[in-house]
Protein backbone atom coordinates (compact mmCIF):
# COMPACT_ATOMS: atom_id res chain seq x y z
CA UNK A 1 0.00 0.00 0.00
CA UNK A 2 2.84 2.33 -0.26
CA UNK A 3 2.14 3.81 -3.65
CA UNK A 4 -1.30 4.24 -2.70
CA UNK A 5 -0.42 6.71 0.20
CA UNK A 6 2.53 7.95 -1.79
CA UNK A 7 -0.64 8.62 -4.19
CA UNK A 8 -2.32 10.42 -1.35
CA UNK A 9 0.46 12.53 0.25
CA UNK A 10 1.68 13.88 -3.00
CA UNK A 11 0.40 17.36 -4.32
CA UNK A 12 -1.46 15.99 -7.39
CA UNK A 13 -3.18 13.12 -4.75
CA UNK A 14 -3.98 15.85 -2.34
CA UNK A 15 -5.50 17.77 -5.08
CA UNK A 16 -7.55 14.62 -6.12
CA UNK A 17 -9.05 14.48 -2.63
CA UNK A 18 -9.79 18.41 -2.79
CA UNK A 19 -11.66 18.03 -6.18
CA UNK A 20 -13.38 15.22 -5.46
CA UNK A 21 -14.92 16.52 -1.99
CA UNK A 22 -15.60 19.31 -3.57
CA UNK A 23 -17.67 17.69 -6.57
CA UNK A 24 -19.40 15.67 -3.88
CA UNK A 25 -20.37 19.36 -1.80
CA UNK A 26 -21.38 21.03 -5.15
CA UNK A 27 -23.86 17.55 -5.63
CA UNK A 28 -25.02 18.22 -1.85
CA UNK A 29 -25.49 21.83 -2.12
CA UNK A 30 -28.28 20.92 -5.14
CA UNK A 31 -30.11 18.56 -3.54
CA UNK A 32 -29.77 20.47 -0.32
CA UNK A 33 -31.33 23.73 -2.57
CA UNK A 34 -34.13 21.49 -3.76
CA UNK A 35 -35.22 20.97 0.00
CA UNK A 36 -34.82 24.15 1.59
CA UNK A 37 -37.07 26.01 -1.45
CA UNK A 38 -39.76 24.44 0.25
CA UNK A 39 -40.00 27.05 2.85
CA UNK A 40 -41.20 29.28 0.38
CA UNK A 41 -44.46 27.24 0.22
CA UNK A 42 -47.57 29.05 1.31
CA UNK A 43 -47.97 25.92 3.86
CA UNK A 44 -46.70 26.86 7.30
CA UNK A 45 -44.19 25.08 6.82
CA UNK A 46 -46.13 21.64 6.31
CA UNK A 47 -44.30 20.19 3.36
CA UNK A 48 -40.84 21.33 5.09
CA UNK A 49 -41.12 19.39 7.88
CA UNK A 50 -42.22 16.46 6.77
CA UNK A 51 -39.19 16.80 4.21
CA UNK A 52 -36.84 17.37 7.53
CA UNK A 53 -38.49 14.41 8.75
CA UNK A 54 -37.69 12.36 6.20
CA UNK A 55 -34.11 13.48 5.68
CA UNK A 56 -33.59 13.22 9.10
CA UNK A 57 -34.53 9.17 9.68
CA UNK A 58 -34.74 7.39 5.77
CA UNK A 59 -31.45 5.00 7.11
CA UNK A 60 -30.37 5.58 3.36
CA UNK A 61 -29.89 9.52 4.22
CA UNK A 62 -28.18 8.73 6.86
CA UNK A 63 -25.73 6.80 5.30
CA UNK A 64 -25.26 9.78 3.00
CA UNK A 65 -24.88 12.01 5.72
CA UNK A 66 -22.45 10.13 6.98
CA UNK A 67 -20.47 9.93 3.81
CA UNK A 68 -21.17 14.20 3.65
CA UNK A 69 -19.93 15.15 7.07
CA UNK A 70 -16.61 13.23 6.30
CA UNK A 71 -16.20 14.93 3.01
CA UNK A 72 -17.26 18.42 4.45
CA UNK A 73 -14.24 17.70 7.01
CA UNK A 74 -11.79 15.90 4.51
CA UNK A 75 -12.16 19.30 2.21
CA UNK A 76 -11.55 21.46 5.13
CA UNK A 77 -8.15 19.44 7.13
CA UNK A 78 -7.00 18.85 3.48
CA UNK A 79 -7.66 22.31 2.50
CA UNK A 80 -5.26 23.35 5.98
CA UNK A 81 -2.77 20.89 4.49
CA UNK A 82 -2.11 21.76 1.00
CA UNK A 83 -2.89 25.97 1.65
CA UNK A 84 0.04 25.23 4.75
CA UNK A 85 2.31 23.54 1.82
CA UNK A 86 2.23 25.73 -0.74
CA UNK A 87 2.67 29.14 1.57
CA UNK A 88 5.83 27.38 2.72
CA UNK A 89 6.73 26.25 -1.15
CA UNK A 90 6.68 30.52 -1.76
CA UNK A 91 9.75 30.89 1.23
CA UNK A 92 9.80 33.27 3.63
CA UNK A 93 10.19 36.37 1.72
CA UNK A 94 7.47 37.26 -0.92
CA UNK A 95 7.71 39.73 -3.65
CA UNK A 96 7.57 43.73 -3.47
CA UNK A 97 5.41 44.10 -6.23
CA UNK A 98 2.99 41.69 -7.73
CA UNK A 99 0.89 42.13 -10.55
CA UNK A 100 -1.12 39.48 -10.78
CA UNK A 101 -3.38 38.23 -14.07
CA UNK A 102 -5.45 35.64 -12.53
CA UNK A 103 -8.69 35.65 -10.90
CA UNK A 104 -8.95 36.83 -7.39
CA UNK A 105 -10.70 34.04 -6.35
CA UNK A 106 -8.83 31.29 -7.41
CA UNK A 107 -6.28 32.83 -5.63
CA UNK A 108 -8.10 33.23 -2.36
CA UNK A 109 -10.00 29.94 -1.83
CA UNK A 110 -8.17 28.96 1.47
CA UNK A 111 -10.13 31.99 3.02
CA UNK A 112 -13.00 31.97 0.76
CA UNK A 113 -13.09 28.54 2.70
CA UNK A 114 -12.23 29.82 6.35
CA UNK A 115 -15.87 32.37 6.20
CA UNK A 116 -17.45 29.12 4.54
CA UNK A 117 -16.46 27.06 7.34
CA UNK A 118 -17.20 29.67 9.94
CA UNK A 119 -20.72 30.18 8.51
CA UNK A 120 -21.06 25.87 8.66
CA UNK A 121 -21.01 26.52 12.31
CA UNK A 122 -23.16 28.83 12.93
CA UNK A 123 -25.45 27.16 10.49
CA UNK A 124 -25.27 24.06 12.09
CA UNK A 125 -25.54 25.18 15.65
CA UNK A 126 -28.62 26.70 14.57
CA UNK A 127 -31.08 24.29 12.37
CA UNK A 128 -29.11 20.67 11.91
CA UNK A 129 -28.25 20.61 15.93
CA UNK A 130 -31.61 22.18 17.09
CA UNK A 131 -33.42 19.38 14.89
CA UNK A 132 -31.32 16.21 16.05
CA UNK A 133 -31.02 17.26 19.52
CA UNK A 134 -32.94 20.64 20.52
CA UNK A 135 -36.26 20.66 22.40
CA UNK A 136 -38.36 21.51 19.13
CA UNK A 137 -42.51 21.82 19.62
CA UNK A 138 -44.02 19.94 16.94
CA UNK A 139 -46.55 20.43 14.48
CA UNK A 140 -49.20 17.70 13.87
CA UNK A 141 -50.19 16.64 10.11
CA UNK A 142 -52.98 14.12 9.65
CA UNK A 143 -52.35 12.46 13.16
CA UNK A 144 -48.71 12.32 13.00
CA UNK A 145 -46.30 14.53 15.06
CA UNK A 146 -43.67 16.32 13.04
CA UNK A 147 -40.78 18.70 14.64
CA UNK A 148 -41.20 22.04 13.49
CA UNK A 149 -37.92 23.18 12.20
CA UNK A 150 -39.74 25.59 9.94
CA UNK A 151 -40.78 27.37 13.13
CA UNK A 152 -37.22 27.41 13.89
CA UNK A 153 -36.13 28.68 11.00
CA UNK A 154 -38.78 31.42 10.57
CA UNK A 155 -37.58 32.67 14.09
CA UNK A 156 -33.92 32.91 12.72
CA UNK A 157 -34.82 34.89 9.66
CA UNK A 158 -36.85 37.10 11.53
CA UNK A 159 -33.46 38.96 12.50
CA UNK A 160 -31.70 40.99 10.25
CA UNK A 161 -28.66 40.03 11.32
CA UNK A 162 -28.80 36.75 10.79
CA UNK A 163 -30.41 37.14 7.25
CA UNK A 164 -26.82 39.35 6.47
CA UNK A 165 -24.75 36.91 7.34
CA UNK A 166 -26.64 34.35 5.30
CA UNK A 167 -26.09 36.34 2.65
CA UNK A 168 -23.23 37.37 2.80
CA UNK A 169 -21.79 33.88 3.27
CA UNK A 170 -23.95 33.47 -0.02
CA UNK A 171 -21.63 35.60 -1.59
CA UNK A 172 -18.43 34.36 -0.73
CA UNK A 173 -19.59 30.80 -1.61
CA UNK A 174 -20.50 31.74 -5.15
CA UNK A 175 -16.60 33.17 -5.50
CA UNK A 176 -15.36 29.92 -3.83
CA UNK A 177 -17.67 28.15 -6.58
CA UNK A 178 -17.43 30.80 -9.57
CA UNK A 179 -13.32 28.98 -9.35
CA UNK A 180 -13.48 25.55 -7.51
CA UNK A 181 -16.03 24.40 -10.36
CA UNK A 182 -14.03 24.52 -13.10
CA UNK A 183 -11.31 23.78 -11.42
CA UNK A 184 -12.14 20.57 -10.00
CA UNK A 185 -12.93 19.37 -13.65
CA UNK A 186 -9.08 20.85 -14.41
CA UNK A 187 -8.02 18.83 -11.34
CA UNK A 188 -9.68 15.83 -12.24
CA UNK A 189 -7.60 15.91 -15.59
CA UNK A 190 -10.81 16.75 -17.36
CA UNK A 191 -9.87 18.98 -19.78
CA UNK A 192 -11.28 18.73 -23.22
CA UNK A 193 -11.83 21.12 -26.65
CA UNK A 194 -15.64 19.83 -27.02
CA UNK A 195 -16.53 19.96 -23.21
CA UNK A 196 -14.72 23.14 -21.98
CA UNK A 197 -17.30 25.61 -23.02
CA UNK A 198 -19.76 23.14 -20.95
CA UNK A 199 -17.67 23.03 -17.85
CA UNK A 200 -17.50 26.64 -17.88
CA UNK A 201 -21.02 27.56 -18.65
CA UNK A 202 -22.36 24.84 -16.31
CA UNK A 203 -19.91 26.08 -13.49
CA UNK A 204 -20.41 30.02 -13.73
CA UNK A 205 -24.25 29.20 -13.58
CA UNK A 206 -24.02 27.15 -10.76
CA UNK A 207 -22.13 29.26 -8.79
CA UNK A 208 -24.69 32.23 -9.34
CA UNK A 209 -27.96 30.99 -9.06
CA UNK A 210 -27.63 28.48 -6.27
CA UNK A 211 -26.19 30.38 -3.80
CA UNK A 212 -28.61 33.15 -5.38
CA UNK A 213 -31.32 30.84 -4.51
CA UNK A 214 -30.09 29.94 -0.68
CA UNK A 215 -29.88 33.92 -0.10
CA UNK A 216 -33.16 34.33 -1.34
CA UNK A 217 -35.21 32.19 1.24
CA UNK A 218 -34.18 34.46 4.39
CA UNK A 219 -35.02 37.66 2.21
CA UNK A 220 -37.92 36.03 1.66
CA UNK A 221 -38.97 35.10 4.98
CA UNK A 222 -37.39 38.02 6.80
CA UNK A 223 -39.37 40.46 4.57
CA UNK A 224 -42.56 38.04 5.03
CA UNK B 1 15.41 57.90 -21.35
CA UNK B 2 15.95 58.25 -17.75
CA UNK B 3 14.91 55.62 -15.45
CA UNK B 4 14.92 54.92 -11.95
CA UNK B 5 15.73 50.95 -11.21
CA UNK B 6 14.59 49.23 -8.26
CA UNK B 7 16.97 46.26 -7.85
CA UNK B 8 17.31 43.34 -5.04
CA UNK B 9 21.13 43.25 -3.90
CA UNK B 10 22.09 40.16 -2.25
CA UNK B 11 25.91 39.34 -1.60
CA UNK B 12 25.40 35.42 -0.75
CA UNK B 13 22.33 32.60 0.01
CA UNK B 14 22.44 33.10 3.72
CA UNK B 15 22.81 37.39 3.36
CA UNK B 16 20.15 39.03 4.12
CA UNK B 17 18.99 41.22 1.14
CA UNK B 18 17.46 44.87 0.50
CA UNK B 19 16.50 46.71 -2.58
CA UNK B 20 19.25 49.07 -3.90
CA UNK B 21 17.83 52.30 -6.10
CA UNK B 22 19.60 53.30 -9.12
CA UNK B 23 19.27 56.13 -11.84
CA UNK B 24 19.87 55.56 -15.02
CA UNK B 25 19.62 58.49 -17.11
CA UNK B 26 21.37 57.08 -20.71
CA UNK B 27 19.33 54.72 -21.32
CA UNK B 28 18.40 53.67 -25.14
CA UNK B 29 14.50 53.05 -25.76
CA UNK B 30 16.03 50.01 -28.38
CA UNK B 31 18.03 49.11 -25.72
CA UNK B 32 17.21 44.80 -24.34
CA UNK B 33 16.29 44.94 -20.78
CA UNK B 34 19.82 43.14 -20.30
CA UNK B 35 21.54 45.61 -22.27
CA UNK B 36 20.35 48.24 -20.02
CA UNK B 37 21.70 45.87 -16.89
CA UNK B 38 25.42 45.67 -18.98
CA UNK B 39 24.99 49.86 -19.26
CA UNK B 40 24.27 49.80 -15.21
CA UNK B 41 26.84 47.59 -14.28
CA UNK B 42 29.68 49.32 -16.45
CA UNK B 43 28.47 52.66 -14.71
CA UNK B 44 28.77 50.68 -10.76
CA UNK B 45 32.23 49.03 -11.98
CA UNK B 46 33.51 52.65 -13.30
CA UNK B 47 32.65 53.40 -9.74
CA UNK B 48 34.34 50.69 -8.09
CA UNK B 49 30.91 49.15 -7.07
CA UNK B 50 30.13 45.72 -6.75
CA UNK B 51 27.91 44.88 -10.63
CA UNK B 52 24.75 43.37 -9.91
CA UNK B 53 24.85 39.76 -10.29
CA UNK B 54 22.13 38.01 -13.12
CA UNK B 55 21.31 35.00 -15.13
CA UNK B 56 22.00 35.18 -19.44
CA UNK B 57 23.50 33.16 -22.04
CA UNK B 58 21.76 32.73 -26.03
CA UNK B 59 20.55 37.00 -25.16
CA UNK B 60 17.52 35.50 -28.19
CA UNK B 61 14.77 34.20 -26.33
CA UNK B 62 15.63 30.31 -26.08
CA UNK B 63 18.05 29.58 -23.14
CA UNK B 64 15.95 30.35 -20.66
CA UNK B 65 18.48 31.94 -18.32
CA UNK B 66 17.25 35.11 -17.63
CA UNK B 67 15.02 35.02 -14.78
CA UNK B 68 14.05 38.60 -13.53
CA UNK B 69 10.74 39.56 -11.69
CA UNK B 70 10.30 42.94 -13.34
CA UNK B 71 7.09 45.48 -12.04
CA UNK B 72 5.40 42.13 -10.44
CA UNK B 73 5.41 40.11 -13.84
CA UNK B 74 8.43 37.19 -14.45
CA UNK B 75 10.62 38.63 -17.61
CA UNK B 76 8.24 42.06 -16.86
CA UNK B 77 5.52 43.26 -19.08
CA UNK B 78 5.22 41.39 -21.95
CA UNK B 79 5.12 37.65 -22.61
CA UNK B 80 8.57 36.85 -23.53
CA UNK B 81 12.13 36.21 -21.70
CA UNK B 82 13.62 39.16 -20.10
CA UNK B 83 16.49 39.54 -23.06
CA UNK B 84 14.03 40.03 -25.80
CA UNK B 85 12.21 42.58 -23.26
CA UNK B 86 13.07 45.95 -24.76
CA UNK B 87 13.57 49.33 -22.70
CA UNK B 88 10.38 50.81 -25.19
CA UNK B 89 8.32 48.76 -23.13
CA UNK B 90 8.73 51.81 -20.17
CA UNK B 91 8.29 54.81 -19.91
CA UNK B 92 10.97 57.35 -19.48
CA UNK B 93 11.08 58.35 -15.89
CA UNK B 94 9.19 55.35 -14.81
CA UNK B 95 10.15 53.57 -11.79
CA UNK B 96 11.15 49.62 -12.01
CA UNK B 97 11.47 47.43 -9.64
CA UNK B 98 14.16 44.18 -10.66
CA UNK B 99 13.73 41.09 -8.24
CA UNK B 100 14.52 37.47 -8.56
CA UNK B 101 12.87 34.41 -8.92
CA UNK B 102 11.12 33.80 -5.04
CA UNK B 103 10.50 29.91 -4.33
CA UNK B 104 12.04 27.60 -1.67
CA UNK B 105 13.09 25.58 -4.75
CA UNK B 106 15.08 28.21 -6.56
CA UNK B 107 17.56 29.49 -3.25
CA UNK B 108 19.20 32.67 -4.58
CA UNK B 109 22.96 32.46 -4.84
CA UNK B 110 23.69 36.19 -5.42
CA UNK B 111 21.66 39.16 -6.47
CA UNK B 112 19.19 38.22 -9.13
CA UNK B 113 20.48 34.84 -9.84
CA UNK B 114 18.53 31.46 -8.49
CA UNK B 115 19.63 28.50 -8.35
CA UNK B 116 17.17 26.22 -10.89
CA UNK B 117 19.14 22.72 -10.33
CA UNK B 118 15.83 21.53 -8.61
CA UNK B 119 14.33 21.54 -12.73
CA UNK B 120 17.17 19.62 -13.73
CA UNK B 121 17.00 16.92 -11.06
CA UNK B 122 12.94 16.49 -12.17
CA UNK B 123 14.43 16.01 -15.82
CA UNK B 124 16.89 14.05 -14.61
CA UNK B 125 13.77 11.83 -12.49
CA UNK B 126 12.05 10.98 -15.78
CA UNK B 127 12.48 13.56 -18.61
CA UNK B 128 14.04 11.01 -21.12
CA UNK B 129 13.60 8.16 -23.32
CA UNK B 130 15.54 5.03 -23.93
CA UNK B 131 17.21 4.75 -27.33
CA UNK B 132 18.30 1.54 -28.89
CA UNK B 133 22.18 2.19 -30.93
CA UNK B 134 22.55 0.74 -34.30
CA UNK B 135 22.04 2.55 -37.52
CA UNK B 136 20.16 5.51 -38.26
CA UNK B 137 16.63 4.73 -38.70
CA UNK B 138 14.14 6.46 -41.18
CA UNK B 139 12.97 9.66 -40.57
CA UNK B 140 9.13 8.68 -40.89
CA UNK B 141 9.31 5.06 -40.14
CA UNK B 142 6.62 5.58 -37.29
CA UNK B 143 4.00 7.05 -38.29
CA UNK B 144 2.59 10.27 -35.95
CA UNK B 145 -0.22 11.92 -35.81
CA UNK B 146 -0.24 15.64 -37.33
CA UNK B 147 -1.69 16.49 -34.22
CA UNK B 148 0.10 14.69 -31.78
CA UNK B 149 3.15 15.58 -33.16
CA UNK B 150 2.41 19.24 -32.73
CA UNK B 151 1.10 18.92 -29.19
CA UNK B 152 4.08 17.31 -28.28
CA UNK B 153 6.05 20.03 -29.97
CA UNK B 154 4.36 22.83 -28.10
CA UNK B 155 4.94 21.08 -25.11
CA UNK B 156 8.54 20.69 -25.92
CA UNK B 157 8.77 24.16 -26.50
CA UNK B 158 9.33 24.50 -22.68
CA UNK B 159 13.20 26.16 -21.84
CA UNK B 160 12.59 25.39 -18.19
CA UNK B 161 13.11 29.41 -17.86
CA UNK B 162 10.99 28.88 -13.99
CA UNK B 163 8.50 32.09 -15.19
CA UNK B 164 5.81 29.43 -14.23
CA UNK B 165 7.07 29.05 -10.29
CA UNK B 166 7.63 32.93 -10.39
CA UNK B 167 4.17 33.45 -10.96
CA UNK B 168 2.26 31.06 -9.29
CA UNK B 169 1.21 32.11 -5.39
CA UNK B 170 2.08 28.54 -4.65
CA UNK B 171 5.58 28.30 -6.54
CA UNK B 172 4.24 25.62 -8.57
CA UNK B 173 6.12 23.82 -11.14
CA UNK B 174 3.52 21.92 -12.73
CA UNK B 175 3.41 23.63 -15.97
CA UNK B 176 7.08 22.94 -16.50
CA UNK B 177 6.42 19.21 -15.39
CA UNK B 178 3.66 18.98 -17.13
CA UNK B 179 5.03 19.51 -20.35
CA UNK B 180 7.95 17.80 -19.94
CA UNK B 181 5.98 14.94 -19.12
CA UNK B 182 3.01 15.41 -22.15
CA UNK B 183 6.21 15.66 -24.75
CA UNK B 184 7.07 11.88 -24.08
CA UNK B 185 3.73 10.66 -23.13
CA UNK B 186 2.33 11.98 -26.55
CA UNK B 187 4.79 10.19 -29.15
CA UNK B 188 5.29 6.38 -29.24
CA UNK B 189 8.87 6.88 -28.59
CA UNK B 190 7.87 7.79 -25.10
CA UNK B 191 5.93 5.04 -24.15
CA UNK B 192 8.22 2.49 -22.36
CA UNK B 193 8.98 4.78 -19.71
CA UNK B 194 5.70 6.26 -19.62
CA UNK B 195 4.04 5.59 -16.27
CA UNK B 196 7.35 5.36 -14.27
CA UNK B 197 8.08 8.87 -15.96
CA UNK B 198 4.87 10.43 -14.35
CA UNK B 199 5.17 8.87 -11.26
CA UNK B 200 9.10 9.85 -10.64
CA UNK B 201 9.15 12.93 -12.13
CA UNK B 202 5.83 13.90 -10.04
CA UNK B 203 7.53 12.50 -6.91
CA UNK B 204 10.70 14.74 -7.54
CA UNK B 205 8.86 17.54 -8.07
CA UNK B 206 6.97 17.63 -4.93
CA UNK B 207 10.95 16.50 -2.82
CA UNK B 208 12.41 19.80 -4.35
CA UNK B 209 9.50 21.77 -2.22
CA UNK B 210 7.69 22.92 -4.98
CA UNK B 211 3.68 23.78 -4.08
CA UNK B 212 0.65 22.13 -6.07
CA UNK B 213 -1.54 23.57 -8.85
CA UNK B 214 -4.81 25.81 -7.34
CA UNK B 215 -5.69 26.44 -11.17
CA UNK B 216 -5.35 30.12 -10.86
CA UNK B 217 -3.67 30.12 -14.38
CA UNK B 218 -0.97 32.56 -13.56
CA UNK B 219 1.48 30.35 -15.46
CA UNK B 220 0.12 30.59 -18.22
CA UNK B 221 -0.47 33.41 -18.62
CA UNK B 222 3.74 34.41 -17.87
CA UNK B 223 5.06 31.24 -19.85
CA UNK B 224 6.99 33.11 -22.97
CA UNK B 225 6.79 30.03 -25.08
CA UNK B 226 3.08 29.92 -24.79
CA UNK B 227 2.77 26.49 -23.14
CA UNK B 228 -0.56 25.77 -22.34
CA UNK B 229 -2.30 24.50 -18.38
CA UNK B 230 -4.06 21.55 -20.83
CA UNK B 231 -0.75 20.24 -20.10
CA UNK B 232 -1.00 20.27 -16.16
CA UNK B 233 -4.62 18.30 -17.51
CA UNK B 234 -2.67 15.75 -19.08
CA UNK B 235 0.36 15.06 -16.32
CA UNK B 236 -3.01 15.24 -13.71
CA UNK B 237 -4.39 12.06 -15.68
CA UNK B 238 -0.89 10.55 -16.76
CA UNK B 239 -0.09 10.22 -12.87
CA UNK B 240 -3.30 9.16 -11.77
CA UNK B 241 -3.53 6.36 -14.17
CA UNK B 242 0.37 5.73 -13.82
CA UNK B 243 -0.14 5.48 -9.51
CA UNK B 244 -3.48 3.17 -10.52
CA UNK B 245 -2.09 0.53 -12.90
CA UNK B 246 1.43 0.92 -12.69
CA UNK B 247 3.28 -2.37 -11.24
CA UNK B 248 5.67 0.43 -8.69
CA UNK B 249 4.35 -0.90 -5.45
C1 LIG C 1 -20.28 23.69 0.50
C2 LIG C 1 -19.08 23.98 0.68
C3 LIG C 1 -17.93 23.83 -0.29
C4 LIG C 1 -17.91 23.46 -1.61
C5 LIG C 1 -19.08 23.07 -2.49
C6 LIG C 1 -16.52 23.48 -2.03
C7 LIG C 1 -16.09 23.16 -3.29
C8 LIG C 1 -14.78 23.22 -3.72
C9 LIG C 1 -14.31 22.84 -5.02
C10 LIG C 1 -15.14 22.24 -6.14
C11 LIG C 1 -12.98 23.09 -5.07
C12 LIG C 1 -12.05 22.91 -6.26
C13 LIG C 1 -11.10 21.75 -6.10
C14 LIG C 1 -9.99 21.82 -7.11
O1 LIG C 1 -9.41 22.87 -7.35
O2 LIG C 1 -9.67 20.78 -7.67
C15 LIG C 1 -12.60 23.65 -3.81
C16 LIG C 1 -11.34 24.08 -3.48
C17 LIG C 1 -10.97 24.54 -2.23
N1 LIG C 1 -11.75 24.59 -1.10
FE1 LIG C 1 -13.75 24.23 -1.04
N2 LIG C 1 -15.74 23.88 -0.98
C18 LIG C 1 -16.57 24.08 0.11
C19 LIG C 1 -16.19 24.44 1.37
C20 LIG C 1 -14.88 24.70 1.76
C21 LIG C 1 -14.49 24.96 3.11
C22 LIG C 1 -15.39 24.97 4.33
C23 LIG C 1 -13.15 25.17 3.08
C24 LIG C 1 -12.39 25.45 4.35
C25 LIG C 1 -11.29 25.80 4.64
C26 LIG C 1 -12.69 25.06 1.70
C27 LIG C 1 -11.41 25.26 1.24
C28 LIG C 1 -11.00 25.08 -0.06
C29 LIG C 1 -9.67 25.39 -0.56
C30 LIG C 1 -8.51 25.97 0.23
C31 LIG C 1 -9.66 25.04 -1.92
C32 LIG C 1 -8.53 25.25 -2.92
C33 LIG C 1 -7.41 24.31 -2.85
C34 LIG C 1 -6.35 24.75 -3.80
O3 LIG C 1 -5.61 25.70 -3.52
O4 LIG C 1 -6.22 24.15 -4.86
N3 LIG C 1 -13.78 24.77 0.92
N4 LIG C 1 -13.71 23.71 -2.99
S1 LIG D 1 19.22 34.89 -22.14
FE1 LIG D 1 18.59 33.04 -23.11
S2 LIG D 1 16.44 33.21 -23.00
FE2 LIG D 1 17.06 35.13 -22.25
Amino acid sequence: MNWFSNLLSSTLGRKLVMALTGLFLILFLAVHLAGNLQLLKNDEGQAFNIYAHFMTSNPLIKVISYVNYAFILLHIVWAIILTRRNRAARGPQGYAVSNNTSHWSSRNMGILGTFIALFLIIHLRGFWYEMHWGGIATANYDGVDYKNLYAVVDAAYSQWWYVTIYVVSMILLAFHLYHGFGSAFQTLGLNHVKYNPVIKFVGVAFAIIVPALFALIPIVMFLD
Amino acid sequence: MKITLKVWRQKSKEAKGEFKTYQLDHVSQDMSFLEMFDVLNNDLVKKGEDPVAFDHDCREGICGMCSMYINGRPHGPLQTTTCQLHMRSFKDGQTITVEPWRAKAFPIIKDLVVDRSSFDRIQQAGGYISVNTGGVPDANEIAIPKKDADAAFDAAACIQCGACVAACKNSSAMLFVSAKISQYALLPQGQPERKTRAENMVAQMDAEGFGACSNTLACEAECPKGISVTNIARMNREYYVSKLSSDNV
